[in-house]
């Protein structure tokens, strides 16, 4: 096909900016949908020069979008290919835009979710903070360094990878199962660093005394409740308390009143001696 | 401790920064190990403001926004508590105890400016009528704005009348049991972040390896680094063995059946 409208590499370059504030406009009526658009401006000046062209182009990028924000990279890519393709004469439907969008809304906010919230946020931020405790400044350097690489060569990467394979890229590699593969891999490395977490950083003391013991020298041994638990596997009550609050989040219980209910738990057992 | 007028101003600079990343969710500036390491930098109490920033940011580590659920604000409640616990020369437990309760006021002003914004979208469809690009992007970032000043207007509040004899009094209500009682749950509540994470995660059949990493991590010693590479060793692994993922596409028709009905077993 005859390319005479091409995006510049200082469009790509103007468009990465632009993706870092993708959540600017976000609204609960249609989301990212400004934001989508906001992205693709630069795209859509240099593509079309009447202004019904662009007029419809503008429109048919206001509509209902949501991504996870590090992941708007290949959406936007691919996009900007077919606006192009369709800029220089190809017979794309303005309907085929928009089903392409959707259609990769779902399937790399199934990616980017697990990935960036589920695993690389946790895992950086947990590394960060741990170094903070000790109260040194490198812990907020690093997680803010490490995260924030990991998600601009996300948004660098595919918007350039997307852009140079266009829609090959949704009809032959992503039927793959390279996408599954990475989400698979990156939800066994959350969740194994979640399961440690669980033991390590969540404190639970139930100090009742179950039995007192003077042993001949004359010296007391005391055995708590906790004592007991801590034998049979430590950290067994973190866990307990882990998937009691996900059960309780499953039936809409919000994140804040279950907050408030431990802060009640917490206030009540240590009151009562029971927690400490 | 007075803050000086260049303080407050550039309280409000840090308090918008964490406002705007708050919304972006990009930099991660609105988390709490960054916010209150860059209010420690202005208060001139670096250590506290990284170590309590370290602390909320445990608690915090599960928070986040999915779709369009919002979860409790960070941003306003890391400012808020590192502020007042530097000024007030308080405990990082009482910044704990301060920083709950600010989240979820953060989260009602988020959910009001989230929906206050529907009238930037709406402008926005009005200058795509004429081709107008300029005021498309004004639109856009004169949400970021109202974001911002969502964090920075409170903050700026609080720091033209906070004093430390205020802070102090103020806390000194708080009866001692409450005190004590919210520095135990401060223990068990980050169960909520963990517990949000694990119910995001879609696959539920690859849960075995989050009772891996509980098992190995209560009977080590083993640092997140180890862990990290462990988790890292396992997923590869996973991946490479796992029919599902074989060319021969006789096994991975076969095998995905399986497993599919496995995961709908599961699911019941």
């Amino acid at each position: 096909m005859d390319r005479k409208k091409r995006l510049t590499k200082g469009d790509l370059i103007n468009m990465f900016i632009r993706m870092n504030l993708q959540q600017a406009s976000f609204n609960f009526e249609r989301i990212h949908a400004l934001g989508f658009c906001f992205n693709i401006i630069p795209a859509i000046k240099r593509l079309y020069n009447s202004p019904e062209d662009q007029k419809a182009a503008l429109k048919r990028h206001l509509t209902f979008f949501n991504v996870t924000p590090a992941c708007v990279g290949p959406v936007l890519g691919v996009t900007a290919a077919m606006e192009e393709a369709k800029a220089n004469g190809a017979k794309i439907e303005e309907s085929a835009i928009s089903s392409i969008k959707i259609g990769m809304m779902g399937p790399f906010c199934g990616v980017g979710d697990p990935i960036f919230w589920g695993t690389l946020r946790p895992i950086t931020a947990a590394l960060g903070a741990s170094i903070a405790l000790t109260g040194s400044v490198l812990g907020p350097i690093i997680f803010f360094v490490l995260f924030n690489l990991a998600r601009l060569a996300a948004l660098w990467l595919g918007l350039f990878y997307g852009y140079k394979k266009g829609l090959d890229l949704v009809l032959n590699e992503l039927k793959g199962n390279k996408l599954q593969k990475i989400t698979e891999g990156a939800s066994i490395l959350g969740f194994f660093v979640m399961g440690a977490l669980v033991s390590k950083w969540t404190v639970i003391n139930i100090p009742v005394v179950i039995s007192q013991i003077t042993t001949a020298d004359g010296s007391v041994i005391t055995t708590t409740l906790q004592n007991i638990f801590d034998q049979l596997m430590p950290g067994l009550l973190g866990l307990g308390l882990t998937l009691l609050v996900c059960k309780l989040l499953k039936k809409r219980i919000s994140p804040i009143m279950l907050i408030f209910m431990l802060f009640a738990v917490g206030i009540i057992g240590s009151a009562l001696g029971i927690l400490a | 401790m007075i803050l000086s007028t260049l303080q407050i101003v550039l309280l409000f600079v840090v308090a918008a920064i964490a406002g705007m990343g708050s919304v972006l969710d990009s930099f991660q500036t609105h988390r709490p190990l960054i916010a209150c390491t860059l209010v420690g930098l202005v208060l001139g109490d670096l250590t506290t403001g990284v170590i309590l920033g370290g602390t909320l940011e445990l608690i915090a580590l599960g928070w986040m926004n999915i779709g369009a659920a919002q979860s409790p604000d960070s941003a306003l409640a890391s400012i808020i508590s590192a502020i007042l616990v530097i000024i007030g020369n308080q405990s990082i437990a009482t910044g704990i105890a301060i920083a709950l309760p600010v989240a979820a006021a953060g989260q009602v002003l988020t959910v009001v400016a989230r929906t206050v914004t529907v009238m930037f979208q709406h402008a926005a469809d009005k200058y795509a009528e004429n081709c107008n690009f300029r005021a498309i992007d004004l639109c856009h970032i004169s949400a970021l704005i109202i974001q911002a000043l969502r964090v920075a207007v409170p903050v700026l509040l609080i720091s033209l009348f906070v004093s430390p004899a205020g802070v102090q009094n103020l806390l000194a209500l708080i009866p001692a049991f409450i005190t004590t009682g919210l520095k135990v749950a401060s223990g068990f509540i980050v169960v909520v972040g963990y517990a949000m994470v694990i119910n995001m995660m879609g696959a539920k059949y690859l849960l075995p390896f989050f009772f891996l990493g509980f098992v190995i991590a209560g009977f080590t010693t083993f640092n997140l680094v180890a862990f990290g590479v462990l988790g890292l060793f396992a997923a590869i692994v996973y991946v490479q063995l796992n029919p599902k993922f074989q060319i021969n596409p006789i096994v991975a028709t076969s095998d995905s059946n399986t497993t599919d009905r496995f995961d709908d077993e599961l699911d019941d």
